[in-house]
């Protein structure tokens, strides 16, 4: 019999595409599935059971091995260094960490003031290029921030642009490209070795059929 | 600053409380018990030591080190682990001493931990070294010594995974040529970022055959025939040195029937730079955190003036206790006998008498308890000397 394997998903905008995902790698997964209330949901025949949490947290229960494995925004993982495997790059959900701010604002100069989401990833990245700014930690729309003069600059994730230019706000620099991740815990990455290792394998498959049809219609 | 709370404790420091003593104090024995007749000798050192010495010589982080100051004004460290204090015993006390030894510890280390406060900052492990001895024959004996030690302690089901530093360093150092680019690769494994790793590797300006080695080394994990494949990536007399280390180790670890619990992994890194050889950790089903870690450690003697080379590992009993998840009983049977101070002499030897005999008995005198019946249920037996008329009832 099969072990049960436990996926952390993370609810919201990639849950749809990491869905998509594993239907591709050939996970029968029910359409209910898909628009679901219940944060527990157990597939009898994969033995999987998938719970369902708030992007920032899929690490936090990986790392503490009530999830064997779960998927996990990149920015997720820089921002929390949690103790878990980054197994394979899922290249779903692609987006990317960037400075932005008020056109034509002038910075302050002693300590300009950064609001976003992401304290540990912002303070790291102004440390590395020696600037000086107070981190100011917001739960979301960071967007506010610097049209209501809480801050000068934001760090936030940008996909699209939209958000930004609808406020008025543009890009100054972009920081690290984001997708989502596969991760692993490392009990279970040796306790169910099998299991893991089968998934990751029918995963990497789809994700580099995808990237090779790409290049093959980029050329 | 606000004064903490009266019942507040340091971040990260934990009572144990009776049921916890005792289930501890069970594993520790048992553990203890394994450890002495495999014939290793149990010692104990200081609980600070001084920064320059132990605290720069150990595996912990800088950033995890308690660090305080003596009046001398020489930096203090409360000790990270116990393997640097033996280094240290090793090459000063034990001086006159032949190699090998073989020292066993239990004792508590302090790391300070980086996120959340709750996590223990000081903890019990159980532990052993063996020094002086570079053989596989030792890299087997406390790999098996270990897998003794928690399957006695009680730990159902668990696996051992087993790498081999020296021979990632070799076919990092061979493929990239210097030791920096070494360490930039190896990063990766250490912080378990194989997409980072990828990445990295496809950015290096190599071959394509090298590009694909570099790859493969993430595949080397699973069975002994994951060891076989080890060798395509390293061929040639030093790879060779490697597998057939990593064979033999396998082969004694079988005869000492300990092979069923073993995971090769070749792609782990439990340290920067502490370890020189074959390394190990421990995982137990439902517990996401190694119980127990190791490994070869070849370089640490010579800093206490002492070169050899060694091999060890710790356990963690607060971990160990949360794998086998299983609480003692409060010490089974105690007797209450409840007396009035009429009667405090002969309750006191009808006390000596019963203790005597082995058993556990509280001794109470009626005016210091409130509630007689509360304090009664306590008790597995109650034997009261109550009132001016020969023994009491025993209820």
């Amino acid at each position: 019999m099969k072990e049960w394997l436990t996926v952390a998903m993370p609810k919201g905008r990639i849950f749809h595409e990491a869905v998509d995902l594993l239907r591709k790698a050939g996970y029968d997964l029910p359409p209910e599935f898909d628009d679901s209330r219940k944060l527990i949901l157990n597939i009898e025949n994969e033995r999987l059971r998938f719970i369902l949490a708030k992007p920032m947290d899929v690490p936090t229960y990986v790392e503490h091995g009530v999830a064997d494995v779960g998927i996990a925004g990149k920015d997720v993982m820089l921002e929390e260094e949690r103790d878990v495997y980054e197994v394979l790059d899922l290249k779903i959900s692609g987006c990317y960490l960037a400075v932005a701010g008020l056109p034509e604002q002038t910075i302050q100069d002693v300590a300009p003031k950064v609001a976003t989401k992401y304290p540990n990833v912002a303070s790291k990245y102004f440390r590395e290029q020696g600037e000086q700014v107070e981190i100011i930690k917001l739960n979301g729309s960071i967007e506010l921030a610097p049209l209501i003069g809480l801050a000068d600059r934001i760090v936030d994730i940008v996909s699209t642009g939209r958000t930004l230019k609808e406020n008025g706000l543009v890009e100054l620099e972009h920081i690290i490209g984001i997708t989502s991740r596969f991760i692993v815990n490392p009990a279970s990455y040796r306790l169910k070795d099998k299991v893991i290792d089968d998934m990751v394998e029918r995963l990497s498959e789809v994700v580099e059929g995808e990237s090779n049809d790409e290049n093959n219609s980029a050329e | 600053m606000t004064r903490p709370f009266v019942f507040e404790k340091p971040l990260g420091m934990r009572d144990t409380l009776p049921l916890l003593y005792e289930t501890k104090k069970k594993i520790r024995r048992k553990m203890e018990a394994v450890v002495q007749s495999w014939g290793y000798q149990f010692i104990a050192t200081p609980t600070l030591e001084y920064y320059d010495t132990v605290g720069s010589a150990s595996a912990t982080l800088d950033q995890q080190l308690f660090k305080l100051m003596d009046q001398q004004g020489k930096t203090l460290v409360l000790r990270p682990d116990m393997t640097s204090p033996i280094a240290r015993v090793a090459g000063s006390s034990l001086k006159q001493e032949p190699y090998p030894l073989r020292l066993a510890y239990d004792a508590n280390v302090f790391r300070a931990q980086q996120h959340e406060g709750g996590r223990p900052a000081e903890f019990e492990q159980v532990g052993i070294e063996l020094i002086g001895d570079g053989t596989t024959s030792a890299d087997g004996e406390v790999i098996a010594l270990m897998i003794e030690m928690l399957k006695k302690a009680g730990v159902g089901q668990f696996q051992v995974a087993i790498g081999h530093i020296g021979f990632i360093h070799s076919v990092f150092v061979s493929i990239l040529g210097n030791e920096e680019r070494a360490n930039k690769l190896r990063r990766f494994l250490y912080e378990k970022n194989y997409v980072g790793y990828r990445q990295h590797v496809k950015e290096l300006s190599l071959s394509s055959i090298d590009k694909h080695r570099l790859l493969e080394l993430l595949k080397l994990r699973g069975g002994k025939e994951s060891i076989e494949r080890a060798y395509e990536l390293l061929p040639g007399t030093e790879g060779e040195r490697f597998i057939n280390e990593l064979s033999n180790l396998y082969a004694i670890l079988e005869s000492y029937g300990a092979a069923d619990t073993l995971k090769i992994d070749l792609t782990l890194v439990s340290h920067m730079n502490y370890y020189t050889g074959i390394v190990f950790e421990s995982y137990a089903e439902n517990l996401g955190v190694p119980i127990s870690n190791g490994g070869r450690y070849d370089e640490l003697l010579a800093k206490f003036d002492r070169p050899a080379q060694a091999t060890g590992f710790g356990i963690r009993l607060d971990r160990l206790v949360e794998a086998i998840d299983q609480r003692e009983e409060p010490s089974a049977a105690i007797t209450g006998i409840i007396f009035s101070p009429e009667r405090r002499q002969e309750a006191i030897e009808l006390a000596r008498e019963k203790r005597e005999e082995g058993k556990m008995v509280v001794l109470q005198d009626l005016n210091g308890v409130q509630d007689v019946d509360a304090m009664s249920e306590q008790f597995a037996d109650v034997i009261y000397c109550i009132g001016k008329n020969g023994r009491g009832g025993k209820s």
